[in-house]
């Protein structure tokens, strides 16, 4: 096998120097998707730089109401947190929803945020794939794509994120927190994944080296009414065909007065619905009017032969989250 | 219905009939819900399967193959220098390099013999390292260059290469005719004349294909992941020009086939040569990615249904005609078309198979071949042809239960369809069942029910067992019988111990291995029967033997033992089928399109059940594997690159936990039947009827959930949505 370096790092600081040091390192945590693409032979890391022992596994409540959620808390822990379950309902839900018993209890919230597409031509290394390898072409765009994306695809890549928790997050105005050589910064998570464009080889804007160190919630959705509902090929473990989170709240004289709204499984990043979400704030979120705003979002839709059938699929979802919480 | 009411009465049932069928009291070992022999060697990991720990010496090496990268064409070269400069590699095997082996009867296990690729994912190459991950990253410095040809792998009805090939799967002729069906068509008042389609599907046991070779001068030793160890056995003496006491083959645990292990797979060949050519030990178990092109699959099938009936439900043509694909290399047929000639009394039938060549994989057995996919499209058919003559569907069915075969014409050994239907009928409450379809909403939810019913033939082989007296009191049975998780092992000492006259735990049973006396493999659902009657007769014999002993058993026990070929060989007059029928209720979320399954139930008439606990657990995973069939499960051929799109567990579906009904809501039940034409236990096969009606059930229940006929599985959310705008 390749062999590669091992660094267990003790601490954040040490973990970013060592990644510096060594070109080719990739950050481990729970592994459940690096260790495979590994496997597979799509990610070739020359050192593998373990920060899954970091002190980054804590959710702590700050002082204004905000909720820090640490980078290698586990997926399972942070669903059934408390604080989480209460306030953030959607977040709980998009967990659950996602991965197996058993990968939830080792994943952690920095890596799902970093899991890559499941797209097949990226993860078969003997067919073209820009992603895996800029510049071969994309095998998916006419073969198989029923699961690709419908929004924000380039000619040059039609792959989906895959996770759950990153769309939740996005509903919820969450920040991604990041340690690099270039010191602290902060990204909102919505401007944390990339479009595909004609760069589809970077998921992220994650700049080298760069650590996830911490996911931020605001005060400011905590505790409005949340959900996530997912549509899938089985009842558990399979990536969302599509799915929505959506957090609503409205005023006393019944117009909306925040509103939160995100598509998985439609596109290479979290898709947050701005158009919809501007369509709905300060009316009456009635049925007519919800229909019209997901309409004015999704009519950007650019389905593929094979997947138009996400874009009512992601209609009749975000209509039905909508109206459910517009009835709470 | 459906609602909560007929839920509790379904379950309240469920308890009656489950007090009925367990003997409170088993005086005998069979008919009793005895626990699996190696139950608690299987949770505990005592039980080691073909690769695993205990047969891995210190010298072991291991081996990866390499896979095709094009659909068809030729190898023009390997080269080998970076993999053999690689730390760790001990050989790279090339079809330039590989030993050269003897003629196999199938064309797949001439692996590494020749230059062709004859489908994309066919070896090219094997690396033997080592180390398990020196093995890997040898395999995949190997760089293999090609002469591609254009290759074709989609199956179309109108495809210019298909045929009418001689004979499908199982031997029976791929054309049968009675009367006119045509004619008869035409003049019928009421028609269903509907194309059904099945993608691909894959066995996806869950131990993959993987085997450990070793050689001992001449001797080869292999534990193999196999449903008969008697076939490797046999292949790997032919291949390598051993005699057959040169070869031994074990296969003691075996993680699942369902069909995919019933023959050598080019594992075992691979894991042989490696080992011959490096001289150490080798284990090869196939990386998951592989077995999608390697180890078969189910073959796509297009039907084409046409069933003619008078107004009252007579039915008076019956045409079947399926069209799917084999590879280039070997023809295998599924034999969709054939449940059609048994199912139901019509004058006139015609059944035909029409196969397409294409640059696929070898298409093979997969659990009911030929039934599952044909009663599905025959099944779903019945239930068009109950609406369109406003009739219900178990009626129209026992209206065209038929006195003898319509096939062959013999008189049925038994057959009890009739009985399922109306038990099944009972138990799932289908009385109050409102016919009409789309009529049962709860908020965004459409609930409907549907039947279907099923049938598995009778299949028999010669087999040989023994039986020892022992001097402590037990007695040893050995024969070369699979347990590929069926239960077997338990069934076979639960017969021993009966024509014994003896408890269940003084027998001591040895399978799965070439050094016990032969017998065939697992499958066809004829393993029980076939291994059983050979266990019957020898414990039968030693019985007599030991009533006429005198005096102290001999210092190595008192043995008999027993060949059934002579009896296995008579065809009785009769024609010898299990039946069963099977309900479902579904639900159809229409925000989503996405069908989940409430309630699943199947009645059977199978013969005597000889272990109810083992029994219950093949019917409901067969049912369980009917549901995926139905709903989650299907591989996608690639048109351009000519593979199957699905490589890993996370894309390839089979049900979770959270898709199938907890008990009561799933459940298995049988009618009580005396058959004296089976075998001495009695029995017919029980490992691959579940699955029969599953779907079509399934998708029945849709049809009257929503009111639209789906024709093409699965019913994933892609496909049901769309049509619920």
């Amino acid at each position: 096998m390749k062999p590669y370096a091992y660094v267990r790092a003790r601490s954040v600081e040490e973990a970013t120097a060592a990644h510096a040091a060594r070109p080719g390192a990739r950050y481990l945590a729970g592994g459940t998707n690096l260790v495979d693409l590994m496997k597979h032979g799509v990610e070739t890391p020359e050192t593998l730089v373990d920060v899954s022992r970091l002190p980054l596994d804590g959710i702590e409540e700050l002082p204004d109401g905000a909720l820090r959620i640490g980078a290698t808390v586990r997926n399972s822990d942070l669903a059934a947190h408390p604080l989480v379950r209460d306030r953030h309902p959607v977040l709980s839900q998009a967990l659950l929803a996602g991965a197996s018993g058993q990968l939830r209890n080792i994943a952690t919230t920095g890596g799902n945020l970093l899991q890559r597409t499941r797209c097949p031509y990226f993860q078969d290394t003997a067919k073209p794939c820009n992603k895996r390898e800029p510049g071969t072409g994309c095998g998916a765009r006419d073969g198989i794509h029923r699961d690709h994306a419908v929004l924000g695809h380039s000619p040059h890549c039609i792959a989906t994120n895959p996770s759950d928790m990153a769309v939740a997050l996005a509903a919820l105005d969450a920040t991604v927190h990041l340690y690099g050589p270039g010191g602290e910064r902060t990204v909102p998570v919505t401007d944390f994944h990339r479009l595909p464009g004609d760069h589809p080889e970077r998921d992220t804007v994650l700049e080298p080296g760069e650590l996830i160190t911490a996911v931020m919630l605001p005060a400011r959705t905590a505790g409005l009414p949340s959900a996530y509902r997912k549509a899938r090929d089985r009842a558990s473990y399979a990536f969302a065909l599509a799915s929505v989170a959506a957090v609503l709240d409205v005023d006393d004289a019944g117009a909306v007065r925040h509103v939160g709204l995100a598509f998985g499984g439609l596109a290479h990043r979290p898709w947050r619905a701005r158009l919809a979400e501007t369509a709905l704030l300060g009316a009456p979120p009635t049925e007519h009017a919800i229909a019209h705003a997901v309409d004015a979002e999704l009519g950007l839709a650019q389905p593929l032969r094979d997947n138009a059938f996400k874009v009512p699929l992601a209609r009749n979802l975000a209509c039905r989250v909508l109206s459910e919480l517009a009835r709470r | 219905m459906p609602g909560t009411a007929t839920s509790a009465a379904s379950r309240t049932a469920t308890s009656a009939a489950t007090r009925t069928r367990v003997p409170a009291a088993p005086a005998r070992a069979l008919g009793a819900a005895a626990e699996r022999l190696e139950g608690l060697d299987k949770v505990t990991g005592a039980a080691r399967y073909a690769t695993e720990l205990a047969h891995t010496p210190p010298d072991c090496a291991y081996a990866w193959p390499v896979p095709a990268t094009v659909a068809s064409g030729r190898v023009t070269a390997v080269d080998t220098a970076a993999a053999l400069a690689l730390p760790g590699t001990l050989a790279v095997l090339t079809p330039d390099t590989a030993p050269r082996l003897g003629e196999p009867d199938d064309p797949n296990l001439a692996v590494l013999q020749h230059h062709t690729v004859p489908h994309r994912g066919w070896y090219v190459a094997l690396a033997v390292a080592e180390t398990l991950p020196d093995a890997r990253a040898a395999a995949a410095a190997v760089h293999v260059t090609y002469a591609a040809e254009p290759h074709d792998v989609t199956l179309t009805p109108d495809h210019p290469g298909a045929y009418e090939p001689q004979e499908a799967n199982g031997g029976h002729p791929a054309r049968r005719e009675r009367g006119d069906a045509a004619a008869a068509f035409a003049a019928a008042p009421v028609h269903v004349d509907a194309t059904y389609r099945i993608p691909p599907l894959h066995n996806h046991p869950m131990e993959p294909h993987a085997a450990y070779a070793r050689w001992d001068g001449d001797h080869l030793t292999v534990y193999d992941s196999s449903q008969g160890a008697g076939p490797v056995h046999a292949v790997l003496a032919r291949l390598f020009g051993l005699r057959r006491d040169q070869v031994t083959v074990v296969s003691q645990h075996v993680g699942g086939g369902f069909g995919s292990k019933g023959t050598p797979r080019p594992h075992v060949v691979l894991a042989a040569m490696a080992a011959r050519h490096t001289g150490r030990p080798v284990k090869l178990a196939l990386p998951r990615g592989h077995l999608a092109a390697v180890v078969g699959h189910r073959a796509p099938t297009l039907h084409r249904v046409r069933l003619g009936a008078e107004r009252d439900g007579t039915l008076t043509s019956v045409s079947h005609e399926v069209t799917t694909h084999t590879s280039r290399i070997r023809e295998f047929v599924e034999q969709a078309a054939v449940p059609a000639r048994v199912m139901y009394a019509s004058p006139h039938s015609l059944t035909t198979h029409r196969a397409v060549p294409l640059d696929v994989p070898t298409p093979s057995w997969m659990r009911a071949p030929g039934e599952a996919p044909g009663m599905y499209a025959l099944e779903s058919a019945m239930d068009e042809l109950a609406g369109a003559l406003g009739l219900d569907p178990v009626e129209l069915r026992v209206r065209n239960d038929p006195a003898t075969d319509p096939d062959s014409g013999l008189p049925f050994s038994s057959r009890h369809l009739v009985e399922c239907l109306r038990e099944g009928a009972r138990l799932f409450g289908w009385a109050d069942r409102d016919p009409r379809p789309a009529v049962r909403r709860e908020g965004t939810l459409l609930t409907g029910t549907g039947v279907a019913a099923a049938t598995y033939p009778v299949l028999l082989s010669p087999s040989t067992a023994t039986v020892t007296a022992l001097h402590d009191g037990g007695y040893a049975v050995a024969v070369n019988a699979t347990d590929i998780g069926t239960g077997a092992r338990t069934v076979l000492a639960q017969i021993a111990a009966d024509a014994l006259g003896v408890a269940l735990d003084s027998v001591r049973i040895d399978i799965g291995s070439t050094r016990l006396p032969r017998a065939p493999l697992a499958g066809g659902s004829s393993g029980t029967a076939s291994w059983g009657w050979a266990v019957h007769a020898a414990c039968t014999r030693l019985t007599e033997r030991l009533a006429r002993h005198a005096g102290p058993l001999p210092v190595e026990g008192l043995t008999a033992s027993a060949d059934t070929t002579e009896e296995a060989g008579r065809t009785p007059p009769f024609a010898r089928h299990a039946f069963g029928a099977h309900f479902a209720e579904v639900q159809v979320d229409t925000v989503t399109g996405e069908v989940r399954v409430r309630r699943l139930l199947g009645v059977y008439a199978a013969g005597r059940i000889l272990n109810p606990r083992t029994a219950r657990s093949q019917f409901i995973g067969g049912m369980t594997m009917g549901l995926g069939m139905a709903l989650t499960e299907h591989s996608t051929m690639d048109p351009a690159f000519g593979d199957f799109a699905e490589h890993d567990l996370a894309s390839y579906h089979v049900p979770s936990h959270a898709d199938v009904p907890s008990a009561p809501d799933i459940d298995a039940y049988w009618v009580e039947e005396e058959d004296p034409h089976l075998n001495p236990m009695g029995s017919k096969g029980i490992g691959e009827i579940g699955i029969v009606g599953t779907p079509a059930a399934i998708g029945n229940a849709v049809h009257h959930a929503t009111g639209i006929r789906f024709r093409e599985l699965p019913l994933t959310p892609d496909r049901v949505l769309p049509a619920l705008a």
